[in-house]
């Protein structure tokens, strides 16, 4: 079996949450990042989470119709992994700079910085949404998954949560999403 | 308008689940009503972002999960720093480093003054291996000291004479597999003919299935009709080593009830720098002998075995990474027995009362005869 795949067939493979793409992704442009981070001031730990930061980002954003991979996913994913390193550097007051000059051909080819200020807004409404998850509780947070992520029919949400009849869960999901509605916005900015 | 009842029909047009005739209704409604358009985008703008958070769950656990295979398979390789990060390293850690250096300084001037002071005798008797000795103990009962029991040195010496049935000591022994493998130390089970486990006041007869006197390990197995398997032990055994000064606990049966104490992580060698063994401060009493030491998240970091009998809190304990020696060493070495170790952990996080309330169940008393 010939282990060789187009850029796109990975790309795409990643998209759709496939694990043996996934990894051949991670594989090939871990070692790289990880010198990146290693080399200037960062831990293993560091080297992990900037790695895997750069893969959501390059997720979400191939996601968007405009996108077009006008790079090889090595130099997306180094050219963003770069900046965040940088960025990160930056917030933590730590005086050190990347030792690496900037390539600028990577620079030009890869919008870095918008698409990880887009990363960042989109972080900031997660952790919203995690935090009002959390203030919701249970059994609250397991029926509203079941319905919109699992989307699993009332009649079993009902079986499943104890519920006497499908109505009942309904009236339930509801009083629930309107909580969680109420606890998100609380804290939301446009 | 009632926004539940709102809220359903919201969920229906987004879903395609309405009639066109229904559609044309709902559009008009939304022309019409200011606050009802309001919601409607609101709701959708709400349930996509609810959508995405899910997605973005699930794409972090992949990659976590796909890593980790990595590291395992070999396919990537985690290095712990690139080569000039000595020096940063030293810059940024050089306070912690002074301050560990003094401890372990002043600890190694005790303990070393410990050794001079009565270097005219065998070293075997300085440590105190922690198991409880049973029945011909004389017990001095001081009532200043809140240790109940001590024994005197005279004791120590003489396991091996005693009589058969009649119990000669006891110790801690924990599963490291739900189907009946419990580990504890040896010297626990020295000259021991019969062998009984206890938890929660119910005895199950055991067997010795591997014994190794130098790294003070045995792992014993249940042989009894009424033990039920344990499917899921909550703790893990951790794989790198544990730093110092890290928190540690640990539980035991130094009475006959089970005791919780803590400490912390003193040393990575042992006695007389012995490097199958850490030193720890812990308070721990004969009886604790082959108990679990836990790191704060719940992982096995070691088995508690002796103590400096010169020093107060100078305890060593045998390295969690002999578990796993040992376990390999024994499935070589037979065929029929596959103990297969506990992989996850689910202490993580928790605090110290519902981690130890977990881990009761799986920690018991050795009693040998």
């Amino acid at each position: 079996m010939k282990l060789e795949f187009s850029e796109q067939e990975l790309l795409k493979g990643f998209l759709s949450n496939n694990q043996r793409y996934t990894s051949i992704i991670y594989k090939q442009n871990f070692g790289l990042i990880q010198n990146l981070v290693l080399k200037n001031n960062g831990t293993a730990d560091d080297a992990k989470d900037i790695f895997q930061e750069a893969m959501v980002i390059l997720y979400e954003n191939a996601q968007k119709p405009e996108f077009e991979l006008t790079s090889q996913i090595s130099t997306y994913l180094y050219a963003i992994s770069r900046r965040l390193w940088l960025k990160k550097l930056q917030t933590s007051n730590n005086s050190a700079k990347l030792s690496l000059t900037p390539i600028e051909s990577i620079e030009e080819s890869v919008a870095a910085d918008d698409e990880i200020d887009f990363k960042e807004k989109q972080d900031n409404d997660f952790s919203l949404m995690e935090a009002a998850m959390k203030k919701l509780g249970e059994p609250c947070k397991s029926l509203l998954e079941a319905y919109y992520i699992q989307k699993k029919q009332m009649h079993d949400i009902a079986d499943q949560f104890g519920y006497t009849n499908s109505d009942n869960a309904k009236n339930q999901k509801y009083k629930c999403l309107m909580r969680l509605k109420k606890l998100f916005f609380a804290q939301y900015k446009y | 308008m009632d926004e539940i009842l709102l809220s359903s029909l919201v969920d229906r047009y987004i879903n395609n689940e309405m009639t066109d005739a229904e559609k044309n209704e709902f559009n008009q409604l939304r022309a019409q009503n200011q606050e009802v358009d309001q919601f409607v985008v609101e709701h959708i703008h709400f349930l996509a972002q609810f959508n995405k958070q899910h997605k973005r769950t699930a794409l972090n656990s992949l990659l976590n999960q796909v890593h980790d295979s990595l590291v395992e398979n070999g396919g990537i390789e985690v290095k712990q720093s690139a080569e000039p990060k000595v020096i940063q390293l030293w810059h940024k850690y050089k306070r912690t480093i002074a301050v560990a250096a003094t401890i372990a300084g002043i600890t190694a001037f005790f303990t070393s003054g410990t050794v001079h002071m009565v270097s005219n005798k065998p070293t075997e008797s300085y440590i105190q291996q922690l198991s409880r000795k049973v029945d011909q103990q004389s017990v001095k009962i001081n009532e200043q000291n809140k240790e109940i029991k001590k024994l005197s040195d005279s004791q120590n010496e003489n396991i091996d004479t005693t009589p058969a049935l009649q119990q000669i000591s006891s110790g801690t022994s924990f599963l490291i597999d739900g189907a009946g493998y419990l580990i504890t130390n040896a010297h626990v089970i020295k000259g021991a003919n019969t062998l009984v486990v206890v938890n929660k006041n119910k005895e199950y007869k055991a067997e010795s299935i591997y014994l190794d006197p130098a790294t003070d390990i045995a792992i014993l197995q249940i042989k009894d009709k009424k033990w039920k398997p344990n499917t899921h032990l909550p703790y893990s055994i951790r794989k790198n080593k544990p730093d110092l000064g890290e928190e540690i606990f640990t539980m035991g049966f130094p009475r006959n009830e089970i005791v919780y104490n803590k400490g912390y992580m003193s040393a990575r060698s042992g006695y007389n720098d012995d490097t199958l063994s850490i030193q720890i401060a812990i308070g721990a009493n004969p009886g604790n002998s082959g108990g679990p030491l836990f790191d704060k998240n719940g992982n096995i970091i070691g088995i508690l075995s002796t103590r400096d009998k010169q020093a107060n809190e100078v305890v060593f304990a045998s390295k969690a990474s002999n578990i796993i020696t040992a376990v390999e060493h024994l499935k070589k070495d037979s065929l029929n027995i596959n103990i297969k170790l506990p992989g996850s952990n689910n202490l993580k996080g928790l605090d110290i009362v519902s981690q130890t309330k977990k881990i009761e169940d799986c920690v018991f008393m050795v009693k040998t005869y």
